[in-house]
């Protein structure tokens, strides 16, 4: 009999790519949500060197680090396929997705918590970012064409930030505007209306509240 | 040689480790490859048309179309060429292992930066931390096999590959020995034996030659970044 199990943490963007790869696959797993203010000695076993979520658990072995986890879910079940099947366009989907993960995402961090002249140039960067992505949205309705695939997966985190964007407007500057990033913001419409993503979003008024504190912690520090 | 159909080209600059594990991921298939050196300080429009995003090097065009960012070519090389010399395990889980550790290896770019850049004055604490980092690589990536594939060379051997020739260059500049037989035994061993595999040992450059080269390297870095600061 197959055990799979998953760690996780409720507002982990990480955290829900997993998920949202299992579910689908149609994976039964086991969930367990961490507190990493009080991480469990499982956490520490499985993940020793990283010590974060998510880690999936496969018949006993430990998988970690989110888009690999994903990536391991694509080959061992069966199912919708999460990456295409063209050696190219697997090219392809693995370069935007680590595109988000190095570039998009420390940029769009970087222009909320900086100040000034450095804010400026960091907005310019999220900006920049953000329009290749909307650039390869042209013409698709997912960034994995008619269906969702690693980058939509990958892109998660775009679109929770974007559920909480009215609520955090008083604290940030939001760069993903419908008249700047028609494509993405109706992407984020597509892709959080896909069922098995809709029934794995955070609350948002619980997701803004604790981004709004990271927020302001982050500036505090900062400053 | 497999070539049938196939027209590769590679985009490079010398002395890049980058670069490199292209190479030695074609050469170790048999791929026959065309090499285009690019110079960096005033790269081509063909480099900025394949390669919009990053403008860098390496980047590979197989018939017309690019792959760029040295691991995703890997894989991408790995996947086009599966039959001929595999540099990943068959297991599924084994391969993500093996993605676990070049993540890793990823993820600690800012530690190895940070060595590299030090100097005799300040290389005390970035080489703890670069030892502390290989001998993680060390006991639990390589442990007691002769390479990080197995029995032979795999797609984290070329990506750790870089250690044999470029990193022996940064510690000289650092003036500071970390990866030596007696802090870190396995690991030396390694080295060695990736130097002598025939396919990396004629792709090595001359010694002095790449030093001078990074030393070049961290001259331009250290200046652009004292210009930022003034």
């Amino acid at each position: 009999m197959e055990s799979v199990k998953l760690f996780g943490t409720w507002s982990s963007p990480s955290s829900k790519r997993v998920e949202i790869a299992l579910k689908l696959k149609g994976v039964e797993y086991e969930y367990v949500e961490e507190d990493l203010q009080n991480k469990s000695p499982d956490l520490l076993k499985y993940n020793p060197i990283h010590k974060k979520v998510p880690i999936l658990l496969h018949n006993g072995k430990p998988i970690v680090e989110s888009l690999l986890i994903v990536e391991y879910i694509d080959e061992t079940w069966p199912g919708p396929a999460i990456l295409p099947s063209d050696p190219y366009d697997r090219a392809m989907a693995r370069f935007w997705a680590k595109f988000l993960d190095e570039k998009c995402w420390p940029a769009m961090k970087k222009a909320w918590l900086s100040t000034g002249e450095e804010q400026e140039k960091a907005n310019e960067e999220a900006n920049e970012a953000l329009m290749f992505l909307e650039n390869e949205l042209k013409g698709k309705k997912f960034f994995g064409g008619d269906t969702i695939g690693l980058v939509d997966i990958a892109a998660n985190l775009i679109a929770l930030w974007y559920g909480i964007n009215e609520e955090l407007s008083g604290l940030i500057q939001q760069p993903l505007t419908k008249d700047k990033f028609p494509n993405l913001c109706e992407w984020v419409d597509e892709y959080t209306n896909c069922s098995f993503v809709k029934e794995n979003l955070p609350p948002t008024d619980k997701l803004a509240q604790l981004y709004m504190a990271r927020i302001q912690a982050d500036k505090a520090s900062a400053q | 040689m497999e070539n049938s159909g196939h027209i590769v080209k590679l985009y490079g600059a010398w002395g890049s480790p980058f670069v490199h594990r292209v190479i030695w991921a074609l050469k170790l298939k048999g791929v026959e490859y065309e090499y285009i050196e690019e110079d960096l300080s005033n790269k081509s429009s063909s480099l900025l048309e394949y390669n919009p995003v990053h403008k860098e090097v390496p980047v590979l065009i197989h018939n017309g179309k690019p792959v760029v960012d040295s691991i995703v070519i890997l894989e991408y090389i790995e996947e086009t060429w599966p039959h001929l010399y595999p540099l990943l395990p068959a297991d599924s889980y084994d391969r993500a292992l093996a993605r676990f550790w070049i993540d890793f290896g990823q993820q600690k770019r800012p530690t190895v930066h940070a060595f590299c850049g030090s100097s005799k004055e300040n290389n005390e604490k970035t080489g703890e931390k670069m030892l502390e980092t290989l001998n993680i690589i060390q006991d639990q990536a390589l442990g007691d096999k002769k390479f990080f594939g197995g029995d032979s060379i795999g797609m984290v051997d070329l990506y750790f590959g870089w250690y044999v020739q470029w990193f022996p260059c940064f510690e000289q500049l650092a003036g500071l020995q970390v990866l030596n037989p007696s802090n870190l035994p396995k690991l030396h061993k390694w080295a060695m034996n990736f130097k002598e595999e025939p396919i990396i040992k004629e792709t090595l450059y001359d010694s002095k030659k790449l030093l001078l080269h990074l030393e070049g390297i961290r001259k331009k870095r250290y200046m652009a970044a004292q210009a930022r600061v003034l």
